[in-house]
């Protein structure tokens, strides 16, 4: 910032942002991928610390947490809690793979990059339905 | 500040040289939850159930417990890393400190709790 009495600010020029720019899957795997993230770190950790330490406190409390997450209430909140995470948790995954790749300076092309994230969206999706087609055919 | 030319004023305020440190370490605990995870969900789908004595003895076994705790410790650490970078994102003022110090207790709280259970699992046997 000028401080200085004898120059006057002026509004400096701004680097276009968000608002600018169309709309696109490569924008979309970003911000999701911040997203699912945070709703891993928060959501996600609390569930697998509660579903831990009812499995450390025995069976009865074992049992409780399983029927809760089964629990065909608030239109199976449980298992739509469950597979929100599973989705988060692949998008997350396959999200940072394309990172990794980004890391080493490939896939910027347009091209490539757009496709790359309409793949990780797409296999988030899949894996998520393979998971659930497993959990849910095999009665767990 | 105040006092001074414009290029004394900046001196001595450029790179610390450690300006990679922190990617750097979300990028290796990256790695490490790519392989750890990929080992959690595909072991508890090929549990023949989810019921207690299975789960019990599958966390319970020494590799899965080790492994286990690997994966509680290197989660953590990589959130803690990440949701830094949210919060210094879209969090401005004196809240960030707070927000910041909250994303610090919720690290080290779960990761306690969490490996407090593990380990009750692993050390003092079924609850039957």
């Amino acid at each position: 910032m000028a401080q200085s009495g004898m120059t006057k600010a002026r509004p400096r020029p701004l680097s276009p942002h968000l608002g600018i720019y169309r709309w696109g899957p490569h924008m979309m795997v970003s911000i999701l991928n911040r997203m699912m993230g945070v709703g891993l770190a928060t959501l996600g950790m609390a569930l697998f610390t509660m579903g831990l330490m009812a499995l450390a406190l025995g069976p009865d409390a074992w049992a409780h947490f399983i029927g809760v997450m089964r629990a065909p209430v608030f239109l199976w909140l449980g298992r739509m809690l469950g597979m929100g995470l599973t989705f988060a948790l692949f998008l997350h995954m396959l999200a940072g793979i394309r990172h990794f790749v980004m890391d080493i300076g490939a896939g910027f092309e347009l091209k490539s990059n757009r496709t790359s994230a309409i793949l990780t969206l797409l296999g988030a999706a899949a894996l998520t339905l393979i998971v659930w087609a497993i959990i849910l055919l095999g009665r767990r | 500040m105040g006092t001074g030319t414009e290029l004394g004023r900046v001196r001595g305020l450029g790179s610390a040289k450690a300006g990679a440190h922190h990617w750097w370490l979300q990028r290796l605990t990256a790695l490490g939850n790519l392989l750890l995870t990929l080992w959690l969900v595909i072991s508890l789908l090929i549990l023949p159930s989810f019921d207690y004595d299975v789960v019990h003895a599958w966390v319970a076994s020494p590799i899965n417990t080790v492994l286990l705790a690997l994966l509680i410790i290197n989660v953590c650490w990589h959130f803690r890393l990440g949701l830094q970078v949210v919060i210094e994102d879209y969090v401005h003022g004196a809240s960030r400190l707070l927000v910041l110090g909250l994303l610090h207790i919720w690290t080290f709280g779960t990761g306690g709790f969490a490996l407090y259970a593990l380990l009750k699992i692993a050390f003092t046997g079924s609850a039957h």
